[in-house]
């Protein structure tokens, strides 16, 4: 190796820098995504309170008070299945998706505007690693409050589960969706209240209106219809398909709907994770 | 194979970068060795920030290429980014985070593992030790500056720039944050820095680029450019000025005049033409050319 003196006389020392030529390898989903995914899920953990329990004592608060006034009256799947038993999986997906969303796009826009996004931009992590990274985050957050809204409701309505494989793979699916849509939310947003927008906009009325509380063939033709446009008509459908069996549509088409979402909406914001949309001048 | 020493730290060829209505980088070439210590100087919106983020890839050139240590910052941005540090000059954190997370959370990013030993060792020097478990919130500006520091080193990279990273920091604290980064200097990385203080950049740095609307005005190394320039300034109290020196006069505060001068040989032929015309020094003062004088001679050329 050769030795420079430099200008000021000191003596270059370089060796004590470990070779910096090396090129190194990187595995697929390298050091990056496990350190990103680890402080996503710290971030979450850390304001528990906030962004686990939270959520949990609301969505019980809706179970008692809609199960207390609606039992009796509202009859589903032709009363095989009691009221409180059919809204908890509606209610746990819910859950599920709401928080998935939070998860990411909150983490984002939080990012975003205190600055501190420059700490993932500046090191050597992939499209695909922040990607991974931010919806396993959100998919884990979800996971967590819907896993807690099922096991506080137990005491209350035990709703047994009879096809645990289904109930796994629309909480999946549906968080993966949600993990995603908050991703790409997070990067558009350029302040709260842009993602204020997509939240009352898009994510309330799309699950208010895809059956938690009710089925849809209690709704007139019209509006039965146009739920089957609502994607998440299908996650909360196929996932109650889970619990008890009975659904409105074939558990197979609601799994078909949630990979199509999955697949899409992981190409638009891997697109614009690689093109630095928003991120990168 | 390449030996590592021959290959530049930095290298910037023909740089170019436009945003809406701004020519922020105009053909910018730059080289930097390894284990120099470089200074980019220039007044607000000389281009210092996005001829650093185009290094750090946070800012893609419009054309041109920008390697660090041979890596091209786009296509081997990887292993261009693992060589490099960057201390921004925003004062930004995560609050999510204590001081010791935040260090370690980074040291990940990069794959750096076994960190403890080295962020023990860096919050030593930057003077944070017992504020290593304090929430990043509760820092002041100062002590976020430094983790800022802190931050860009944890992954040990050969190249560290560090635009304005003294600003808000105390005197006393400085001195002990220049003190490290001299001794990683030292020991072989590259330091590039941006800095309002002028002294600091004559004080330390070897070499120096001078940028001016997007343009490298001046590159070379400290002791070039200054003797480049006059060599010494006077000022001078008299009732009057010989005739031939009225128009070198450089108004001073307190009824002095300044002068420019290209040496010691100028200043006696000056001091001739007073004893000629009989005028009495009253008070006289001698001073160095500084880089500050340097860089406003050099930003002002245009202008006059």
């Amino acid at each position: 190796m050769n030795s420079v003196v430099t200008e000021s006389g000191q003596s270059d020392v370089r060796a004590a820098v470990a070779s910096p030529v090396a090129r190194h390898s990187y595995p697929l989903l390298g050091p990056g995504f496990q350190a990103l995914f680890y402080k996503e899920c710290l971030r979450f953990w850390k304001v528990a309170a906030q962004t686990v329990v939270a959520p949990v004592v609301t969505t019980l608060l809706y179970l008692l008070i809609f199960s207390h006034v609606l039992q009796g009256t509202a009859k589903v799947f032709d009363g095989r299945v009691s009221y409180g038993e059919f809204l908890i999986p509606g209610l746990i997906m819910m859950a599920v998706l709401q928080n998935a969303f939070a998860n990411s796009s909150s983490s984002l826009i939080q990012s975003k505007m205190m600055r501190s996004l420059i700490f993932i931009l500046l090191p050597p992590i992939t499209s695909l690693e922040i990607f991974c990274a931010y919806v396993g985050g959100s998919m884990v957050r979800g996971l967590c409050v819907g896993l807690g809204v099922w096991l506080i409701t137990l005491p209350f309505i035990p709703a047994s589960v009879l096809h645990p494989l289904w109930v796994i793979a629309f909480a999946a699916g549906g968080s993966a969706i949600m993990g995603t849509l908050g991703l790409i939310a997070g990067i558009w947003s350029e302040k709260f209240d842009h993602l204020a927008l997509f939240q009352n906009f898009i994510i309330m009325p799309l699950t208010f209106l895809s059956g938690v509380f009710y089925s849809i063939h209690s709704l007139p033709v019209f509006w039965q219809s146009l739920s089957h446009f609502n994607p998440f008509f299908y996650m909360i459908d196929g996932f109650r398909f889970g619990f008890f069996g009975l659904s409105d549509v074939s558990p197979w088409l609601s799994l078909s709907v949630v990979m199509f979402f999955v697949v899409l909406l992981s190409i638009v914001a891997m697109r614009m994770l690689a093109t630095g949309y928003k991120l990168r001048q | 194979m390449i030996s590592a020493s021959t290959v530049p730290a930095v290298d910037l060829v023909d740089v170019n970068k436009s945003f809406p209505g701004v020519r922020a980088l105009n053909h910018v070439s730059l080289r930097v060795e390894q284990g120099e210590f470089f200074a980019l100087l220039g007044p607000n919106g000389a281009g210092k920030t996005t001829l650093i983020s185009i290094l750090a890839g946070l800012t893609r050139a419009d054309s041109g290429t920008a390697k660090i240590m041979g890596f091209d910052t786009i296509s081997d941005y990887r292993d261009a980014r693992r060589n490099l540090g960057v201390v921004p000059q925003e004062l930004v954190f995560d609050p999510f985070f204590t001081v010791r997370e935040t260090l370690a959370i980074q040291a990940k990013y990069y794959g750096v593992t076994k960190a403890d030993a080295w962020i023990d060792e860096i919050l030593h020097h930057l003077d944070l030790t017992d504020k290593a478990n304090a929430n990043m919130r509760a820092l002041s500006g100062g002590m976020k500056r430094r983790v800022l520091v802190g931050q860009a080193l944890v992954h040990k990279p050969p190249v560290i720039v560090l635009d304005e990273p003294t600003a808000g920091v105390d005197v006393e604290l400085r001195q002990n944050l220049w003190t490290f980064i001299k001794r990683l200097n030292r020991e072989g990385s590259t330091i590039i820095l941006t800095t309002h203080y002028i002294e600091e950049a004559e004080a330390m740095c070897s070499r120096v680029a001078m940028l001016k609307k997007g343009e490298v005005v001046a590159l070379d190394t400290t002791a070039n450019l200054l003797r480049g320039m006059a060599g010494i300034t006077v000022q001078v109290s008299a009732a009057a000025l010989p005739p031939a020196w009225q128009q070198r006069a450089e108004t001073q505060a307190s009824g002095a005049v300044g002068f420019t001068l290209s040496g010691y040989a100028e200043l006696e032929s000056m001091l001739a033409a007073f004893r000629d015309a009989n005028i009495a020094i009253k008070e006289m003062k001698l001073g160095e050319a500084d880089l500050e004088q340097a860089f406003l001679r050099l930003t002002s050329k245009e202008a006059a």
